[in-house]
């Protein structure tokens, strides 16, 4: 049942509003404002009491797969645990009444917070200069290609007009490359899984930008002639572009720096841990080589002899500009701080190291029961794909279907589909934060799916069975729009 | 191992299954020389005590401060189980709905949400939210070229008194995207935009204009005539919304003949705080012609095998992940927590409560304004009315006012003078609900003093 329809005219939560004492001279105090400028109906907004509120939300709240309550392996998402102690800490009053326009001297505590994070940032990714103001991933993309293009603009190179991505990338990559104006053109990947050498080699030339890579790649693999395409694009005079999507591989391993990056996304909200949220608040940070800190968005945080303070348009003159109405995501900011330090140096070398080990060992337990990687003569990075082109071809049953029936079974599906160029794809991401029991759980439930799709496909194919809802009817919620509640008696 | 679950046992009984003697061996595809052996630059763990302190610390060290800053952020009360219920794990802790049959309630949640959004502007449909106000602003624009098929034209008007952030960052966005632009300048004595500064461009091609109500400054514009302007020379209208406001104010849908035909803005002032500068959120909103030229997320209504209802993403065609390079936006995420917190709080709040808010946030401006305007160098810079911001004159610079009244623990507006240089002395101050007559009376006799030495 939807809000509204428990909603009951002049049913009112009074004490959250201001109070009829609060309000002596409602009428008199509109007379300024002339009756045109008014609102003369009543907004379509429910009418319930405190207590129906919270139990219609909290209800609701139990119709969701979460990582709190779920093994949540999807892959490119890293949904790992997002510790308490980073909300609790981060919503303390001190930081939430805090205005963005508070002045700096009356703002260190906050300030002083937001430039160690710019500065461990720069730490683990090998880059010479940070700015969190990015407020999602894909912002984060749009600020670096931005970058890229202020920075060959200001070196005469206007004319290069062209940014490669390989085929196996993200959906955002080609779209943030358009909307900073650039062409696009996309390279194959070769058998390994790698990029395709030869056809970058054929590829680059005086028109190319740069070029926007993932490494380990959306095929869970490490791309390994990373050097040798670092200074392909570079001798072509393009720059260097790394998807921070897969940061949880490598941390304290590699640094993307060291890998002849020039400018780098991290998606905060996936390797150092703050809420997915449903599907948000992110946040994508950036990281810059020495080449393009003129360029960083601003406001950054800088520090002096007289404390911390915001460094704005007046400090980076040559800046690609503002991203958001205020200092990004904050929140979430404050939340990959304490993440950071809870974890310190080691338990940044250990994110890589148990993540990887826990995908390297879920592929070689799945394989052992009849499911196929996508590379298997490859390494797993803390990722992996696993193709059901044979179930699909033998038993009828597609990746969707086993992903559908998994959730049946109280585990959120891998990615599915995703990345295209695979075939029935799974994409399974485990993170470090799982123990071997769960992985072992999972094991034992893809391998039961596969036996039911053996025996009695039909039970798979019209999974799920155990929600609250079966199969729902994407192509209906398309084609016949139901986007909005109407009531009948709608103003 | 903070947040590692592994015993030595398992760690042993792993590595035998995958078949290698150590954890270092699964990064043999990587260069050596790649590898590094140490991070410096970061400290040593902590653990939560002591993180615990240390951002306790943090939180209180600058102290705590009676807030008159508004300026596109506002200080309003939000309900205790507004964030009790939004930060329960499964809606903290889930990832975007794209498992619908997973995730009903977060899909649920934002039909909702888009049906309250589409109440309070008095549009047709609503988004799943942008990431913030003025990321919505430039969203917008790109949205109306699209959408605007008589006008080859790219040209945008866009007023002074629009947020000059939300300015700063739609300039950002769609600067390489061959749309133009157009300031217009705004009148002086009024601090709003005269529909006769449009006249200049009676005979351009203009693809939309934007309105904010109520402006930056606080102030309201004639926003009926300005938008018949734009409807008649065949632009599309661009509204800038305070979204607690439209309880109060005409909502977007009903400007002019045929109301704005997209409205965003920042979703901050319902149930989000004030947090430093984010999350918060953009909505979006539009006429049904527009929808398919929406940018971000949507939910929909739809049915399940058994013809019960049910909630999905819909009209993913749009969107990066299929189109790629053809996408509407490069946008993949939402806000979604905050949202869950802002339709909680609209819920509990009501149709009732929001006027309130937004009555006694207009008349405890209303009462501070016109006491300070008495006060001798002191006068409200633009006659006409306002919603809960207003600008205020000095005949001394402003920074200097701003500090000493910090001294007395009052953050006693934004400072106009870097931005606005005609306004030099000049502070745009805020005042909503939180404050009490004893605090206007307190930032009275602050400034008073002040002023008087």
């Amino acid at each position: 049942m939807l809000i509204f329809e428990q909603s009951k005219p002049g049913r009112k939560t009074s004490s959250q509003m201001p109070s009829d004492a609060q309000l002596p001279h409602i009428k008199e105090s509109l007379t300024d404002i002339p009756a045109a400028l008014l609102r003369d109906t009543q907004p379509l907004l429910p009418e319930v009491s405190e207590l129906q509120a919270v139990r219609h939300y909290t209800r609701l709240s139990q119709r969701n797969f979460s990582i709190d309550t779920e093994f949540y392996p999807l892959g490119s998402c890293t949904m790992k645990y997002n510790p308490r102690a980073c909300n609790t800490l981060a919503m303390l009053p001190g930081f939430l009444n805090r205005h963005p326009f508070a002045p700096a001297a009356l703002n260190q505590g906050f300030l002083q917070t937001l430039f160690e994070l710019q500065e461990m940032l720069k730490a683990v990714t090998g880059m010479q200069g940070v700015s969190l103001t990015p407020m999602a991933g894909a912002q984060g993309e749009f600020a670096g290609v931005a970058m890229m293009r202020a920075y060959h603009q200001a070196n005469n190179q206007s004319h290069r007009d062209e940014i490669l991505v390989p085929d196996a990338a993200h959906g955002t990559n080609p779209a943030t490359a358009i909307m900073c104006g650039y062409k696009v053109r996309e390279i194959p990947t070769g058998a390994d899984g790698d990029v395709d050498i030869e056809s970058l080699r054929a590829a680059v030339g005086p028109q190319t930008a740069g070029i926007m890579l993932t490494n380990p790649s959306t095929l869970g693999v490490f791309e390994q002639r990373i050097q040798e395409i670092a200074d392909i694009v570079h001798q072509a005079g393009g720059l260097l572009y790394y998807d921070g999507a897969n940061l949880n591989a490598i941390l304290g391993k590699v640094r993307p720096g060291d890998m002849g990056f020039d400018v780098i996304h991290m998606n905060l909200h996936k390797t150092f841990s703050t809420p997915h949220g449903g599907g948000g608040p992110g946040s994508g940070a950036v990281g810059v080589g020495k080449r393009l800190l003129p360029y960083l968005p601003v406001p950054l945080v800088g520090e002096s002899d007289e404390g911390y303070r915001w460094l704005t348009e007046s400090d980076l003159p040559q800046s690609i500009g503002r991203l958001s109405g205020f200092m990004g995501n904050a929140g979430v900011l404050l939340r990959a701080y304490i993440y950071m330090r809870m974890l310190g140096k080691d338990g940044m070398r250990r994110v890589a190291e148990y993540a990887t080990l826990n995908a390297n060992y879920l592929l070689v337990q799945l394989q052992k029961r009849g499911f196929d990687a996508a590379y298997p003569q490859r390494r797993a990075s803390h990722e992996f794909i696993i193709t059901l082109k044979k179930q699909a071809q033998q038993l009828g049953v597609n990746a969707m279907a086993f992903a559908k029936r998994l959730l049946d079974k109280g585990f959120h599906a891998p990615t599915t589909y995703f990345p295209l160029l695979v075939p029935e794809c799974l994409l399974i991401e485990p993170t470090e934060t799982e123990s071997l029991e769960e992985l072992d759980r999972f094991v034992e439930a893809m391998a039961e799916i596969l036996i039911e799709a053996e025996q009695d496909s039909a039970l798979v194919n019209q999974a799920p069975h155990s929600l609250p809802v079966r199969k729902l009817d994407d192509v209906r919620a398309a084609k016949s729009l139901d986007l909005v509640w109407r009531d009948k008696v709608d103003s | 191992m903070p947040f590692i679950p592994h015993t030595e046992e398992d760690i042993r009984s792993m590595l035998a299954v995958i078949g290698v003697d150590t954890i270092e061996s699964l990064f043999d595809e990587i260069p050596e020389k790649l590898k590094i052996d140490e991070l410096s630059g970061v400290p040593e763990a902590a653990s939560e005590m002591e993180i615990s302190r240390l951002m306790h610390e943090r939180a209180t060290r600058d102290g705590l401060q009676q807030c008159f800053i508004g300026a596109g952020a506002y200080e309003h009360h939000i309900p205790a189980a507004v964030w009790q219920i939004a930060t329960r794990g499964e809606y903290y802790s889930a990832y975007t709905p794209y498992q619908a049959e997973a995730s009903q309630g977060t899909l649920q949640l934002i039909y909702e949400y888009q049906t309250m959004m589409a109440g309070l502007t008095a549009m047709d449909v609503s988004n799943a939210s942008l990431y913030d106000g003025a990321s919505a602003l430039a969203e917008a624009a790109l949205m109306a070229v699209r959408a605007n098929r008589k006008i080859k034209s790219g040209r945008i008007l866009v007023p002074e008194t629009v947020h000059l952030v939300y300015r700063a960052c739609t300039t950002t966005i769609v600067k390489n995207q061959n749309i133009e632009l157009v300031n217009l300048p705004y009148c002086p004595e009024r601090g709003i935009t005269l529909p006769e500064t449009l006249q200049q461009y009676a005979d351009e091609e203009v693809a939309a204009v934007v309105i904010q109500q109520p402006n930056f400054f606080g102030g309201l514009e004639e926003v009926d005539q300005i938008t018949d302007w734009a409807h008649a020379k065949g632009a599309l209208v661009i509204a800038v919304n305070n979204p607690l406001s439209l309880s109060l104010l005409k909502p977007p849908g009903h400007w002019g003949s045929h109301g704005a035909d997209i409205a965003c803005g920042d979703g901050q002032p319902l149930g989000v705080p004030l947090a430093g500068g984010g999350p918060y959120y953009g909505f979006l909103c539009c006429k049904q012609e527009y929808v398919r030229q929406m940018p971000g997320r949507i939910v929909g209504r739809t049915v399940d095998l058994n013809g019960d209802p049910g909630f999905v993403l819909t009209l993913q065609a749009r969107e990066q992940h299929i189109r790629r390079s053809k996408a509407t936006s490069n946008i993949c995420t939402n806000q979604g927590l905050v949202v869950t917190a802002s339709t909680i709080y609209m819920a509990i709040m009501g149709p009732e409560g929001l006027r309130r808010v937004a009555l006694q946030s207009h008349s405890a401006a209303r009462e501070l304004v016109t006491r300070l305007a008495r006060i001798p160098g002191v006068r409200q810079a633009f006659s006409g009315s306002f919603f809960h911001e207003c600008v205020i004159q000095f005949e001394r610079p402003v920074a200097e006012v701003l500090q000493r009244l910090a001294a007395k623990n009052i953050l006693g507006g934004f400072s106009l003078a870097d931005t606005y240089p005609e306004l030099e002395n000049a502070l745009l101050l805020c005042v909503t609900e939180t404050k009490t007559p004893a605090d206007i009376d307190h930032y009275c006799e602050a400034l008073t003093s002040i002023l008087s030495d």
